[in-house]
């Protein structure tokens, strides 16, 4: 597929912004001594960037724990999460929903999910959302190798394609659940074949290429504006970190193995693909990076200079039409 | 102002009367469950609405409304809640139907951790104008996963919210407001409130969600009923009045909010208090409704609060043991007489 000039420029950009962000946000938050789990999905940055290079604010995305990346790519400003992931009440949720949880309806990232499967369905709500409004809108179930045996998202693939719904279920393969290897997990060697079940396309793709992706993403999401229903996306990649901050993934995986993947790595591919056909310039690119570390620093200004949740956010946005009576009754707070 | 029609109606009709009516009023509202039209996708061999719901609550939306609308699903209450929700985050409004609250099980995690949480874990960026309708209730013999009251399960996650309509005008009130509100919102039918009927006006109305009612003043003491259970206290009520006791009766109407405010304004009267509920006794919604009233209102009563329940114990089959495993008119009676130490 042609890719325009801006629209490169613009994937290379998302690329090198995940990664920054989230080793960005990763340090800031060890230096402030702060709480709550960050999952790094460093390493996996060309599938977000592949399929969200066709995708407008007017379509939907559900995400996992691991959603920085799908964030930045379907449009959140990075100031927000930033702050989010610092605890500000500038953050895209206020602060309270922190790195599993960002959300901005606004660019149609529905949020991100902390329990393995559970947007997946969303997803497919959203969907149906666009099918009940005749828009050509599409959802993307964005969901990982870990959550390919749970229940909902089967049933969800299904419900999917009896309706013929716009969604893309994006399955990003990192081959680990945690610390347990997909191989032990799932009896196949693609997952892309559970598609044969629910009679859709499953396309396996190369998620360490954001080309392949790119490709392989614009068929399906065509297929799915087009009435033509769902696919299953099966991008394989690889995560660099471990599972979570305390996760030392040396001790279930090889070195050899971590350096197969990084000598594929995503964003340096991606370099010497454009300057080998001529399409991005050395300088271009440099010159993004080093626009994408300023927004960083400012991101990290934005959040320093930005206040703490006041403490009757507490019960706040716990419903739009909260009840009469305190929610905080038989609590006895800020006493 | 027009004036306001009535007719007698039963509860399972003023249901699919306020699905119809505010399907009509608003376009956007979809509807899925299992069965709750029936015989999905064989309108070309003219088998159309074949069930309108098991319990025929639906039936007709679909010949009226159509099947992009009223959506018959696989058995899948995981996904297709899931995508109900979903599809609210998005902006459509949508109705799912859980068949018994006993399959909560298969499908818990979306209500716990999407609906009840998308609003606040994302500072409001998302609303959920969604409702569930499902059932609860013994007394058909449906044995121990087709007839349980668990609402308290509900009750106790922030960010739902849980009607329990008592009658047929409350169930097409709440219903209405439900189905208007942008937090979501499950709707507990009683399995032997169907074909109950009462006066309930023709057109469209709303009940608050969170209010409670008082359907008996009186001043010796408060009932408090949840669902059918406000039957059996009015009934109960009729009993003590021959025993010269004064029972005052509120309907709870909402598991989630409770009414508090309403209950204790109750006490401050009578003093005293017995309340009903069909659900199990640990942690349950009359639990807490007895601790909450402990601790604000205790010097306003009289007598120690007393609570009338189901066993903490799965429903029996057997009809006797079924009979003897839901509160009735003559537990409250008996449990009313020991508060007044007789």
């Amino acid at each position: 597929m042609e890719i325009t000039h801006e629209a490169l420029l613009k994937m290379f950009e998302t690329m090198v912004t995940i990664r920054q962000f989230e080793l960005r946000a990763f340090a800031e938050v060890g230096q402030r001594s702060l709480r709550g789990a960050i999952h790094l999905s460093v390493g996996q940055e060309a599938v977000p960037t592949g399929i969200c290079a066709h995708l407008t604010d007017d379509d939907y995305l559900a995400s996992t724990h691991r959603g920085h990346g799908h964030c930045i790519a379907k449009g959140v400003d990075v100031q927000g999460m930033m702050a989010e992931i610092l605890q500000k009440s500038t953050g895209t949720n206020k602060g309270k929903g922190g790195s599993m949880h960002i959300a901005d309806i606004s660019k149609g990232m529905l949020g991100a999910n902390g329990v393995v499967g559970s947007s997946v369905p969303l997803a497919v709500g959203a969907a149906l959302a666009a099918k009940r409004r005749s828009t050509d809108q599409v959802a993307i179930a964005f969901f990982g190798d870990g959550a390919v045996n749970q229940g909902v998202v089967h049933e969800s693939m299904n419900l999917a394609a009896i309706w013929k719904l716009p969604v893309i279920f994006a399955c990003e393969n990192n081959h680990y659940a945690e610390s347990t290897p997909v191989e032990y997990a799932t009896p196949i060697a693609n997952i892309a074949e559970r598609a044969k079940g629910y009679n859709m396309p499953g396309v396996v793709v190369d998620g360490m290429d954001a080309f392949a992706v790119y490709d392989a993403a614009g068929t399906a999401i065509g297929r799915a504006r087009a009435g033509l229903g769902p696919t299953l996306l099966e991008c394989k990649t690889y995560r660099y970190y471990g599972h979570a901050a305390f996760d030392n993934p040396k001790s279930y995986r090889s070195t050899e193995e971590e350096d197969e993947w990084k000598a594929r790595d995503a964003i340096m591919k991606f370099r010497e693909r454009v300057l080998e056909e001529g399409t991005l310039s050395q300088a271009e690119m440099d010159e993004t990076e080093a626009k994408v570390t300023e927004q960083m620093d400012e991101a990290v200004r934005f959040s320093d200079e930005s206040p703490a949740p006041g403490l009757s956010e507490l019960l706040t946005d716990v419903y739009v039409d909260a009840p009469k009576g305190s929610l905080g009754r038989s609590s006895h707070l800020f006493t | 102002m027009t004036s306001k029609t009535t007719r007698m109606l039963s509860y399972r009709d003023a249901i699919n009367e306020a699905l119809q009516q505010e399907m009509e009023r608003n376009p956007d509202i979809t509807l899925m469950g299992e069965d709750i039209a029936g015989a999905a996708g064989r309108a070309d061999q003219g088998f159309v609405d074949a069930w309108g719901g098991p319990f025929r609550t639906t039936q007709g939306l679909i010949q009226q409304f159509g099947e992009e609308r009223v959506r018959d699903t696989p058995i899948s209450e995981a996904a297709f809640i899931g995508t109900a929700i979903g599809a609210a985050a998005a902006g459509v409004r949508t109705v799912a139907e859980l068949m018994y609250f006993d399959f909560i099980g298969v499908c818990f995690d979306q209500l716990l951790n999407n609906a009840a949480k998308m609003h606040y874990m994302y500072g409001g960026n998302v609303t959920l104008p969604f409702t569930l309708l499902t059932r609860i209730g013994a007394g058909v013999g449906s044995a121990a996963q087709h007839s349980e009251t668990l609402y308290s399960l509900m009750a106790h996650i922030p960010g739902l919210k849980g009607v329990v309509p008592s009658d047929a005008y409350t169930a097409k009130g709440l219903l209405t407001a439900a189905l208007r509100s942008n937090d979501p919102v499950i709707f507990f039918e009683h399995k032997l409130l169907y074909h109950e009927q009462c006066e309930v006006p023709e057109e469209s109305y709303e009940l608050p969600i969170g209010d409670a009612r008082t359907m008996r003043e009186g001043t010796d003491i408060t009932l408090v009923g949840i669902s059918k259970m406000t039957s059996v206290c009015l009934e109960a009520a009729e009993l003590l009045a021959a025993e010269g006791i004064n029972a005052e009766v509120v309907d709870l109407l909402s598991v989630f909010p409770i009414d508090y405010d309403h209950i204790i304004a109750s006490i401050q009267k009578t003093h005293r208090m017995v309340v009903v509920d069909e659900d199990t006794p640990t942690c349950s919604v009359a639990a807490d409704i007895a601790a909450t009233v402990g601790e604000e209102a205790f010097d306003s009563l009289d007598a120690p609060i007393m609570r009338v329940q189901a066993p903490h114990t799965p429903v029996p089959y057997a009809r006797d043991l079924e009979l003897a495993y839901i509160p009735d008119a003559q537990r409250v009676v008996k449990t009313v007489r020991e508060v007044f130490g007789s």
